[in-house]
């Protein structure tokens, strides 16, 4: 058990409210290795959030159990804390404190001493590029060098696990690329780093494993390439019409080439390992039954074809 | 570059109080940075409202010939009015500060900025954190009080001098003590139930009543003629500050029973207290 570093099992949160209870995780296991990136990918509203509440002792569970290096995120929530960093999906930097000084306060409510604090406060600072900026106010900050200082701000008592909500989302593209650069140094340097994230494209491109998420459970968890070949090497052709699809469904899944295919509402899906022998006749389906074709899209191998084919719906970021 | 991002066993293993001890000093120091930046502002914001007060009651009515302080003469037993604003306005001075202070910006944090968050990851209980709200409100609203003071000891009218005892300065300092804190824990509490848009309702609807009638400008016992406002008053908790304080300052002036007064300072600090950390926690931890 020594290279675990994150564990949940079947992690449950139901919130009750006057309009009922709502189910945000509805047992979500999964284990995170010591010194990888991990990535919870699914769309909004999946339960990544909550999850990463529960495993940072911010939201207690209804039900299953969750552990950061073997503590207990119930039982032993001071041990946990002592052990994770965090960078919230929004800025909460203390916006009456400067830069360094945030950073500085961190290290001091975890322990440091404020020479201590300070030296380590430096360090990041310079590390991260922002050394210039230390005594700026964080309400002057942009929205990438706000994220950096909260990265840094996070780091500042040496944690063994970070945990990153949502860390890009609303970054401009090549803020975004610089920080996945950060982050994949961190991780070339041993740290161990949870990530949640709505954006196929960052998943991919920046996780060593990624676990799919949608509707507070895990539909699939893995590399990317063992990920790719549960679902099989398949594309995906998306079609839309202006009526019920479900009407020549029927018709297409008898066609040479296609494996699956399935309707839903107005949208139909065929999956295949043929798209480029298949297209043209496929799109003469719809309008010979009388639908009229609105979209067509080809949806290569990759995550997106993964969780179409493990929710039969298709990813909405 | 000599530093690393990764981790390194470094977090000192200190006893669990000593690390809470720790923390509590870090958040206070926080709290203190960011009051001694905004000293002037608060000094303020405490003392317009008292000088104000003490200007109109003791200088500016005397003089026109509006004998406010003839009027409670006989209630006050021959006191100038002086003397029986001066408790009252300090009361006053401490509790709206030390509600203020905690609840402005523990509103803030826990709606719009959240900047509550990464003091809720320090390596303590969560209760620790609101504990430190309680101590900084209280400090703050024990220097409201001693910014008051001398303020409304020197403004007054000819004649109007008050007369104030700081013999019993042992009571005073209990008294203050225990004032601020009640006052701190109000604080928290409000802070923790409040929606953030309703920030000036309160103002309105609890503060200004709590003012009006926290026996600020008059002793508790002369309102025997208006029974049920005598009654009705004792669920204000300025009413128990002011009247501690007379009976600390001002004793001579009639004021409520001193062991009943310091008793409901104290059951009130506690209970208002556990209520409050409890809330706290509540909207932190979910």
């Amino acid at each position: 058990m020594a290279d675990v570093a994150v564990e949940t099992s079947d992690l449950k949160k139901t919130y009750t409210t006057s309009s009922g209870a709502i189910e945000a995780v509805t047992g979500l296991s999964l284990e995170v290795r010591r010194g990888e990136l991990f990535g919870l990918l699914g769309p909004n509203g999946a339960g990544k959030s909550t999850t990463i509440g529960m495993l940072t002792t911010r939201i207690i569970p209804t039900g299953g159990t969750a552990s950061v290096g073997g503590a207990d995120v119930v039982r032993d929530p001071l041990t946990v804390k002592r052990r994770i960093g965090v960078v919230p999906q929004y800025n909460t930097l203390d916006r009456q404190l400067t830069v360094l000084e945030n950073l500085e306060f961190r290290g001091r409510y975890a322990g440091l001493s404020a020479r201590a604090a300070r030296q380590r406060a430096l360090d990041l600072l310079e590390l991260f590029s922002l050394g210039p900026r230390a005594g700026a106010k964080v309400t002057e900050m942009s929205g990438g060098q706000a994220q950096r200082v909260m990265i840094a701000r996070a780091l500042m008592h040496h944690p063994e696990v970070l945990f990153l909500d949502e860390p890009t989302s609303g970054l401009d593209p090549q803020t975004r690329v610089n920080l996945w650069d950060v982050l994949r140094q961190m991780r070339a340097e041993g740290s161990t780093i949870v990530l949640s994230t709505h954006y196929m494209e960052e998943a991919e491109s920046l996780c060593d494993r990624i676990a799919v998420i949608d509707h507070g459970t895990v539909l699939a968890c893995g590399e990317l390439a063992e990920l790719k070949s549960q679902s099989g090497p398949e594309t995906v052709l998306a079609l839309t019409y202006d009526g019920e699809a479900e009407k020549i469904v029927g018709q297409v899944r008898q066609m040479d080439g296609v494996l699956r295919a399935e309707a839903s509402g107005t949208s139909l899906r065929a999956f295949t390992r043929v798209p480029e022998s298949i297209l043209a006749a496929l799109v003469l389906v719809g309008p010979d039954a009388g639908l009229s074709l609105i979209d067509v899209r080809i949806v290569r191998p990759s995550l997106e074809t993964v969780f179409l084919t493990l929710t039969g719906r298709e990813y909405r970021e | 570059m000599t530093a690393t991002i990764a981790p390194a066993a470094t977090a000192r293993d200190t006893g669990a109080l000593r690390g809470y001890w720790r923390t509590f000093a870090a958040l206070l120091a926080r709290d203190l940075r960011v009051m001694r930046r905004h000293l002037l502002s608060f000094t303020a914001r405490t003392v317009v409202q008292p000088v104000l007060n003490i200007f109109v009651f003791a200088v500016v009515l005397p003089s026109i010939g509006f004998g406010a302080g003839q009027a409670f003469a006989a209630g006050g037993q021959g006191q100038s009015f002086a003397t029986i604003l001066v408790p009252g306005l300090v009361a006053s001075g401490i509790v709206i500060q030390g509600i203020f202070a905690v609840t402005t910006p523990l509103i803030m944090e826990l709606s719009y900025t959240r900047e509550i968050d990464d003091r809720v990851l320090a390596p303590v209980p969560v209760w620790t954190v609101g504990v430190e709200k309680i101590a900084f409100g209280a400090v703050q609203g024990l220097a409201a009080g001693l910014v008051v003071f001398p303020a409304v000891l020197l403004i007054h009218g000819p004649g109007e001098a008050p007369r104030v005892d700081f013999g019993n300065w042992p009571l005073l300092v209990a008294v203050l003590v225990l004032s601020s804190l009640l006052t701190s824990c109000l604080g928290l509490l409000i802070g923790t139930l409040l929606p953030p848009h309703q920030l000036s309702t309160v103002f309105a609807i609890f503060i200004v009543p709590m003012m009006m009638l926290g026996c600020v400008y008059y002793p508790w016992a002369t309102l025997e003629p208006i029974r049920w406002l005598q009654v009705g008053v004792l669920v204000n908790p300025l009413v128990y500050v002011s009247e501690a304080l007379r009976a600390a300052l001002t004793p001579t002036v009639p004021h409520m029973s001193l062991a009943a007064v310091l008793a409901v300072l104290a059951v009130g600090t506690l209970v208002t207290g556990g209520l409050a950390l409890w809330s706290f926690k509540r909207r932190l931890v979910g």
